[in-house]
Parts: structure tokens; sequence; C-alpha cells
């Protein structure tokens, strides 16, 4: 009982400390990776002690990035404007930050492992209802933004409030949609048995992940999370060239900081659902409990731990390809006209995803997998 | 649901459901019942009905809450002023809750309810359980449910579009005075 | 599991502040949450009943009553927002015009 304790406590720290990293990560990319893709040079300047440049070496930015960035941020005035609402001013941005931290700890990011005779799952918290407690922590999110928007006292503010908010929930139709033909699919609500279910493989050597039983729900859900992380080409409520910087218009200091940090940790949530739902989790293709079943049908032996390690290893990999992804996207796409977005999401997503579990619904019951 | 935890919920609640009827700006009204409404889908999970309370979350604070939302910025409510009402009307109203309360205490007493409690059947609550009574002895209401909302989405377009002609009256007010 | 006194005598109270709140406050739109939160009180009394029965029937009326409750916040804050318009009020004391 207490060493579940333990590893309860453990592992949802775990999985909020990895939310965060990998946030860091998103920093970093963000800065250097769009500098790359534009062609740019990017933050090079920031260095401790100046000891890279001595020994002659590049400057990757990681300073600049991820020391240099947040002490700015975090030590610069918090301001609040006049005529604004204080408590809500600054209960929003943690609003915003608190729906996504508290999604995580439901992600499996591995199999099960064995320690002094426990055998201990490796997601924070295996509930029953996994899937419900996705989307009504992603429905929370709307709050976050929406009040920033109106307790700011200020009309970019509160436009930009209203964009994230009708956005988000014009798009959560489209997201639930995707997770329910998947749930169909697999007929549990429990993420860690979805990823048990993507085990495995059809022919030999397909591995049995659900992108290829669901491309249309994968497309939805790429579509819909990029859009309820309210980045380009969704990026309407904060977009600089409009709205200046939208709902957090009037947020300096740790708040806004917090503000983006929400953003990058938005973006990694959705690249781990993605691979939750459609990339089989931590599964890597061939690779069964005891070691590789290759197709040609040679075997390759693993001790169990070494399994477990791996398969977090592998879903690691998955987010932060997915996440590069994301970011590739950012730095390509313009953004959409707000008409278009609209339209993209009640003509284009619901109509599809409504088809998407039509279909998934008759192939259910024609293949019999109904209790 | 261990009883410490019902106090914590309970005392929440009661607080954030006062808090919807005492706070005098909308807003703050609003946020209020939406803390209700988290409370209450918390003991539903706790009363293990899981599926409901998630439910409740999604749809009530999710969405319905955020349809109020659109609507205090539309109508541009502020902090409500001047003077609060009849003092009277108030006194009344807190005696009438008081009394209320008490009423259903002495009737939802259980000696009076006279129900036979069982032990909750295996996966009570989940989604199957759920969907096997909806789809099975609930049918009808639920296909009726669907008209309802049918009709719910017409009549809300109904009376909110401005019929073209007639200008917002408003507007011409404005131009009048 | 809480006794069954504990989760009505909650419902009866978040019952209550629901009518004290009609009854005392005067903007609709803070009566019509009011309403909402009678709702939640008596699908509160619902969920406690129904899981002490054993019975899934208290959580399909609730899941009834939410869906009740959704169409009821679409026409409500509809004729809310057209009394607004013509009326330039959400006051339920400045609605006089039936009054006799």
């Amino acid at each position: 009982m207490t060493i579940e304790l333990i590893a309860g406590a453990i592992k949802a720290i775990l999985m909020i400390v990895a939310g965060l990293s990998l946030s860091l990560f998103l920093l970093y990319f963000e800065r250097k990776g769009s500098a790359l893709i534009q062609d740019r040079i990017g933050s090079n300047r920031a260095t401790l002690t100046g000891l890279g440049k001595r020994m002659g070496m590049p400057n990757l930015g990681i300073i600049n990035t991820t020391i240099a960035d947040p002490v700015k941020m975090f030590t610069k005035e918090d301001f609040i404007p006049a005529g604004a609402d204080k408590f809500l001013h600054t209960l929003a941005p943690f609003l915003s930050l608190f729906p996504v931290m508290i999604t995580f700890v439901v992600i499996p990011f591995g199999d099960t492992i064995l320690i002094s005779g426990h055998r201990i799952g490796l997601e924070a918290a295996n509930l029953n209802a996994g899937a419900l407690y996705l989307l009504a922590t992603i429905g929370l999110g709307v709050y976050g933004a929406a009040l920033a928007g109106w307790s700011s006292n200020n009309r970019w503010a509160l436009l930009g409030g209203i964009r994230a908010t009708a956005q988000m929930i014009s798009y959560e139709l489209a997201m639930g949609l995707a997770i329910v033909s998947v749930i169909m699919t697999f007929g549990t609500l429990n993420l860690q048995e979805i990823v048990r279910g993507q085990g495995g493989v059809w022919f030999g050597f397909l591995p049995r992940w659900a992108i290829f039983t669901q491309p249309l729900a994968f497309v939805l859900l790429l579509v819909a999370g990029a859009a309820e992380t309210k980045r380009i080409p969704f990026d309407l409520p904060e977009s600089e060239s409009e709205l200046i910087q939208g709902f957090f218009i009037e947020y300096s200091g740790g708040k806004q900081a917090v503000f983006m940090l929400t953003d990058f940790a938005e973006q990694a949530l959705v690249a781990m659902l993605l691979t939750t739902f459609f990339l089989g989790g931590w599964q890597i293709p061939w690779l069964m409990r005891d070691g590789f079943h290759l197709p040609g049908g040679a075997f390759l032996a693993l001790p169990a731990l070494a399994v477990s390690l791996m398969g977090v290893v592998a879903f690691l990999v998955k987010v932060v390809a997915l996440c590069m992804f994301l970011g590739m996207v950012r730095w390509t796409l313009p953004r959409f006209r707000y008409d278009q977005l609209m339209r993209l999401g009640w003509k284009g997503l619901v109509p599809l995803g409504l088809f998407n579990v039509l279909v998934t619904a008759f192939v259910v019951v024609a293949t019999g997998r109904v209790q | 649901m261990p009883p410490f935890l019902y106090i914590f919920l309970g005392a929440l609640a009661v607080v954030s459901a006062l808090g919807v009827i005492i706070q005098r700006n909308p807003i703050h009204s609003l946020l209020a019942l939406i803390a209700t409404l988290m409370t209450v889908a918390i003991l539903f999970i706790g009363e293990d009905a899981v599926v409901v309370g998630f439910l409740q979350i999604i749809v009530y604070a999710g969405a319905i809450m955020v349809l109020f939302l659109f609507v205090i910025w539309l109508l541009n409510l502020q902090v409500e002023t001047g003077p609060t009402g009849h003092l009277a009307l108030k006194l009344f109203g807190s005696l009438a809750a008081a009394l209320l309360v008490t009423e259903l205490f002495f009737i939802l007493a259980p000696p009076h309810l006279q129900v036979k409690f069982t032990h909750e059947p295996v996966g009570y609550g989940s989604l199957a359980s759920l969907a096997g009574t909806l789809f099975t002895d609930y049918l009808v209401a639920f296909e009726v449910t669907s008209v309802l909302l049918l009709a719910a989405v017409v009549g809300s377009v109904a009376l909110a579009r401005r019929l073209p002609g007639t200008d917002d009256p408003r507007a011409a007010r404005k131009i009048a005075s | 599991m809480i006794p069954l006194t504990y989760m009505m005598s909650l419902s009866a109270i978040i019952f209550a502040i629901g009518v004290a709140g009609v009854i005392i406050r005067r903007n609709i739109l803070v009566m019509f949450m009011s309403i909402e939160l009678m709702l939640n009180a008596v699908n509160l009394a619902f969920i406690a009943i129904g899981s002490r029965l054993g019975s899934m029937d208290g959580q399909v009326i609730v899941f009834f009553v939410m869906t009740v409750a959704a169409a009821e916040a679409a026409v409500g804050l509809g004729i809310i927002i057209s009394i607004f318009r013509n009326r330039e009020t959400v006051h339920a004391d400045d609605l006089t015009l039936m009054r006799w």
C-alpha cells in the first residue's frame, strides 16, 4: 500500500516535471528552430563567463533560452493596469496553467515495472474514465484565456479573450469526436488499456497503431489540438498584427511567463495525446514483453526492465518528434482569417468527425465487438 | 469518499453557492457558480457516479457556463451600483430559505424515506452501465431529448436574431436623442 | 459511505440558497444562475439516493436534467438578450409592462 502511494506521488511529480522540461525544450526549439527554418541566426548572445566562446565553440543559445530568458521574465515588474479586476487578473494565468498541468497525470508513459515484488504501472493515475477526465480538464482551459481577456480592462484583451473562448469551444467538439472514435475502436476509456490495445502486429509486420485504423481521427485531433493550443495557424486570439498580443496583452513579468508556459505545455500535451491515442503510446513496433519479434521471424530476447525503460524512451521520442512537427507547422503556415477558422471548425471538422464516428460504429458492430 | 473530504467539499459548495447570490458583479457570480458546479461534480464522483460527474464538468462547467459568460460580455454588464433593493424582501427571502431548509431536512430525513439500501452492483456508474440503462429503459426519452435540443437551437436563434428591416431600437433611440 | 442524511442536507441547503437567490436578487442573469443552482441541488439528491439504491435510474435522470438545462440556458439567454435589446435593462423590477 505505502509503496504504491510513494510511487504514485513520485510519478505525479515526474509527469509535471516532464511537462515543464518539455516546455523548456520547446522554448529552445521555438528560438533556434524558427531561426533555422527562417534562415536566421537566432539567440546567440548570453554566455556564462564567456567560456565556450574562448574555447572557440559556437554559441547554441542554450543559455539564452533556458536561463537568461526565464530570469529576465520573472524579474520584470509585475504590472496590474488601472481599472482591472485585481483578483481575476492575478487568478487568470494560474487558471490557464492548472488544467494543463493536471491533465498530464493520466497520460501513460510506460508499461509496468516490478519494484520489490510490487507491479507498478507507469502512469500517474490509472483512471477508468481517463478519456473523460482528459476532455473535462481540457474544457476548463477556456476560463484562463476568457478571464484574462475580461479582467484586463483593455479592448484588445477582451477581443482576444472572446476569440480564444469561441475558438476553443468550437474545436473542443472536433477533438471530442476524434477521441470518441478511438474510444469506440478499443472499447475502453482507460488510456493505459488503449495503449495496450495498440500492441502487436497485423499481417506479421504492421504495428497495430490506431493511426492505421483511424487516420481521419488522427488528422482531426492534430488540427483540433493545434487550434486548442492557440498557435499559428490558429493564433487569432493573440495575433500580433491585429490584437498586439490578445488576451494577455496587459500581463508582464512572471504572469506573462506563465501564459507562455501554458502555450508550450499545451503543445506538449497535444503531442502526448496524439502519441497515446494514435501512435501506440509507449509501444515499440515488434517489441513484446520478452523481446523483439522481428517480421522475418527473428527473435531478440531482452530483460523485462529493459523493455519497460525502452517503452518510456519510445514515448518521449514520439512526443518530441510530434512537438517538433507542431513547431514546424507554426513557422511554415500563415494565419487563418476568423471566418475561415470558424468555417473549418464547424463545417469541416465537426461533420468529418461525425462521419468518422458513424463509420467506426458500423465497423465495430459488423466485426461483432459489442458486449 | 472519506468524511473529511465530504465536509471540505460540502463547505466549499455552500460557500460558493452563497457567493453566487451575494456577489454584485455578474462575472464574479458566474465564477462562484462554476466553483459550485465543479464541487458538486466531485461529490458526484465520490458517490460513484463517475461518468455523470465528468459530464457535469464537460457540459455544465465547460460549455453552458461559457454561454453565460458570452451573454454577460454581450450585454456589457458591470458591477451593480446603487440601492440593493428592499430590505424587507431580503429578510423575507432569507427567512423563506431557512424555513425551506428545515422543512426539506425533516421530509428527507431517512426514517421517512423508507428505502431499502442495497449494495451497488459491479460496474456501477461506469459508462457501460449508464449507456445500458440509457439505451434500453430510457430510449424514447433519449430520442425525444434530441428533438428538445433542436427546438432549443431554433428557438434561441429566433429569439436573438434581429428581423430584417427592423433597426436596433437602441441605435434608433440614440439617434433620436 | 457518507450517511444519506448528510448528502440530503447539503442538497437542501444548496436548493434553499438557489431559492433565496431568485427571491432576493433582481438581476435576471443572476436569477437564472440561481435556477441552475437549484437544478444542481436536485441532481445531487438524485445521485445520492441512486447510489444507495444501487440503481442507475438516478444517474440517467441527472443526464436528462443536464440536457434540459442546456436547452433551457440557450432559450433563456436568448430571451434575456431580446429583453435587453428592447428595454435596455436586465433588472427584473423594471419590467413592469404586464403589471397591474
